[in-house]
């Protein structure tokens, strides 16, 4: 090892050219960060097999479908995203989306116990968060494995669900606004104009980002990367918004997703919480030198996941326009873990992004969606998707394996 | 008087864990600019005697002074506040996140609209490496993950430098490092010895102890039992302190049978 030549220069974090970032690139590819690559792949091989075996795959009608179908578990994915983040599990995210679906279809029934939309959703939210918060202080107080206690919930809110039910066998939802969330549709200008509003927001974000960056005297993107990401969102945005306007439109609830996943994104990325839930992943130990108050931050992961599962209950029971003794059961749970993984969230804390829940669902609806079309059943479903979880598993098992760990 | 005093001056400190008496009298002092090794065999007590003086433990008896005034430090927090920070073994950094972000990780700069203050920190994060001429990471914005054992150390020292420390303290920073790494932690903590600051470094190697101490404190047993000048003594002769020091009393037995 010979001395470093030029003592005084440190290179700040990013490299500053569009050169360097494909060069960077390569090597992170080549290290095994393959980031999202192999999901794209995915994605454009079962466009690929689908619409080969089924000409109705690709058509903008099931686009829509595919919107309302993957959104209950996209929202439930990245609360899971949260749980993972910190290396803990929960099992019991789907009865507890079951749980505050019945509230709400309980508190919207016509008759005296009703009450105004706005307030049963908001209680259902709150229902969800203190399921969570119990959940996680079982967990960080009492040191009970995640595992066990969300196993624990996955049987008790079960059987909650049975209990709110009752003898009903189900309760119709009739509530317009909740109905709405699945069933209407954006008009094609105002989802135009949502768009438009995004891409500016974005490449006003990018560029004040640059800039600022520039005036502290710190390395910044090239104007090209930039202009790439802008040009990137605009041309899948308008992608999604030609397509689905060609069929019924743009529904609200893929636009309540998207809200929330810019929420989420930016809790993780921007806040003091965000950085110590990563670094309750990473190291608890670190993350406790460093005086985080980890049980606080557990806990509220676990209130996170629950109150998304409360969210996507509602989201269920908008699509299935009632509630039974079956809701969140089924394979919303497993699928719902299964998303935020594919999408590249580690089962073993600390890696993962709320992206990663929204390319996962994609993914396995897309799956689900197309052997639906194909008329096949559960049973092959199941078999399918689970070979994709392994597959996306082993995928990111083997490309961790050529990661570089150590530099001399 | 005040210009001139140690930066931290420990006189007969004790810390007993109900019967095992893990230091009885030790006397400690480090002064600016200075850099002091605290060796010894295993079970002397060096790691006892930094947990006491970083807020972990409490002492059983004895008096510690800082910058001259008596303190009582009761917490991590408060060694802190005063300007203590001690770099333990296994470092306490997060692989997942990057060196900017570990290095200001539970005290982040926020913005006015309450977002991290990435480039507050950043510039911050990149003067420091710099004052400490922390010139082998790539950069900044790289997760610590990929750094090698010396480069992982050398943030958690600038990490602990940028907290204005006063008096740094090691413990065995180099037991995992090669050769080279261990040479890049060595060359760090004789600069930081220039720049003012007070070093405290455990360390079982005095080929390590010998290249970069000041003044070189023997603890045998829990007592005091030799102190070098590094410039007037050699490694036989230190060995042998650490192996055979003389003992004012006999270990085992309670502090009242020798009083
Ligand atoms: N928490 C504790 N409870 C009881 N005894 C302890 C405790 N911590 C340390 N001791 C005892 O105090 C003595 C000194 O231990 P210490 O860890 O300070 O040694 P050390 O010099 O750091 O050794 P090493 O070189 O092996 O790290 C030992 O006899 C040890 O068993
Ligand atoms: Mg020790």
């Amino acid at each position: 090892m010979s001395v470093a030549p030029d003592l005084t220069r440190i290179p700040a974090a990013e490299p500053a050219t569009l050169r360097g970032y494909v060069r960077d690139w390569v090597l992170g590819l080549r290290n095994g960060n393959l980031g999202a690559l192999p999901i794209v792949i995915g994605l454009v091989v079962i466009a690929i097999v689908f619409q080969s075996l089924n000409s109705n795959f690709l058509t903008a009608g099931n686009f829509v479908n595919l919107m309302v179908q993957g959104a209950a578990m996209a929202t439930l994915a990245m609360g899971i995203v949260f749980v993972l983040l910190i290396g803990e599990i929960d099992l019991s995210v789907g009865y507890v989306s079951g749980v505050c679906g019945v509230l709400v279809a309980l508190f919207l029934t016509p008759g005296d116990g009703q009450v105004p939309t706005p307030i049963a959703l908001l209680a259902a939210v709150v229902a969800g968060a203190a399921i969570g918060a119990v959940h996680g202080i079982l967990i960080s107080k009492l040191k009970i494995p995640s595992f066990v206690v969300t196993l624990a919930g996955f049987l008790a809110w079960n059987g909650v669900v049975l209990l709110l039910i009752g003898s009903r066998g189900s309760i119709i939802i009739q509530d317009k606004l909740v109905i709405s969330l699945t069933s209407q549709f954006l008009l094609p200008a105002i989802a135009w104009g949502l768009m438009a509003l995004a891409v500016v927001g974005y490449a006003a974000v990018q560029l004040i980002h640059r800039s600022t960056r520039r005036r502290n005297g710190l390395s910044a993107d090239p104007l090209s990367i930039v202009a790439l990401r802008v040009g990137a969102l605009v041309l899948f945005g308008s992608g999604i918004v030609l397509i689905a306007n060609l069929s019924r439109g743009i529904p609200y609830v893929f636009v309540l997703v998207g809200v929330l996943f810019l929420l989420w994104t930016f809790v993780l990325n921007r806040t003091k919480f965000g950085l110590s839930v990563y670094a309750v992943g990473g190291s608890i130990e670190a993350a406790r030198r460093a005086g985080i108050n980890t049980d606080r931050v557990r806990i509220a992961c676990f209130m996170i996941a629950s109150s998304m599962a409360a969210i996507g209950g509602v989201i269920l029971a908008s699509r299935l326009r009632s509630v039974d003794s079956n809701v969140g059961g089924g394979s919303l749970l497993l699928y719902s873990i299964a998303a935020a993984v594919i999408g590249g969230t580690s089962l073993f804390g600390g890696r993962g992004s709320a992206r990663s829940a929204l390319l996962g669902a994609l993914v396995i609806a897309s799956i689900d969606n197309g052997l639906g079309l194909l008329g096949l059943g559960s049973g092959q479903k199941f078999v399918i998707t689970g070979l994709v979880l392994l597959t996306a598993v082993a995928v990111d098992a083997l490309s961790r394996r050529g990661r570089v760990t150590g530099r001399l | 008087m005040s210009g001139t005093a140690p930066l931290i001056q420990l006189t007969g400190v004790s810390k007993n864990f109900g019967a095992v008496q893990a230091l009885s009298n030790v006397d400690l002092v480090v002064n600016p600019g200075e850099i002091v090794a605290l060796v010894g065999d295993n079970g002397a007590g060096k790691s006892t005697l930094i947990k006491a003086i970083a807020g972990i433990h409490a002492i059983s008896k004895g008096e510690i002074r800082w910058q001259g005034e008596p303190v009582t430090v009761r917490s991590p927090k408060e060694a802190a506040r005063l300007g203590i920070e001690v770099v333990y073994q296994d470092l306490a950094l997060a692989d997942n996140l990057d060196v900017v972000e570990n290095m200001f990780l539970g005290r982040e700069k926020l913005t006015r609209t309450f977002q991290l203050d990435r480039i507050a920190m950043e510039r911050r994060a990149l003067e420091v490496l710099e004052q400490l001429r922390v010139t082998t990471i790539r950069s900044v914005g790289q997760s610590v993950e990929g750094l090698s054992g010396g480069q992982r150390q050398s943030v958690a020292v600038a990490k602990a430098v940028m907290w204005s420390a006063k008096l740094l303290i090691l413990d065995e920073p180099t037991a995992a490092l090669g050769v080279a790494q261990t040479r890049e932690v060595l060359e760090l903590v004789h600069r930081l010895g220039e720049q003012g600051l007070g070093v405290l470094l455990i360390s079982h190697n005095l080929h390590d102890v010998f290249e970069v101490a000041d003044r070189i404190v023997v603890l045998r047993l829990g007592q005091n039992v030799a102190e070098f000048d590094r410039r007037t003594t050699n490694q036989t002769e230190v060995v042998e302190a650490i192996t055979a020091g003389r003992l004012s009393h006999v270990p085992g037995q309670a502090e009242e049978t020798s009083a």
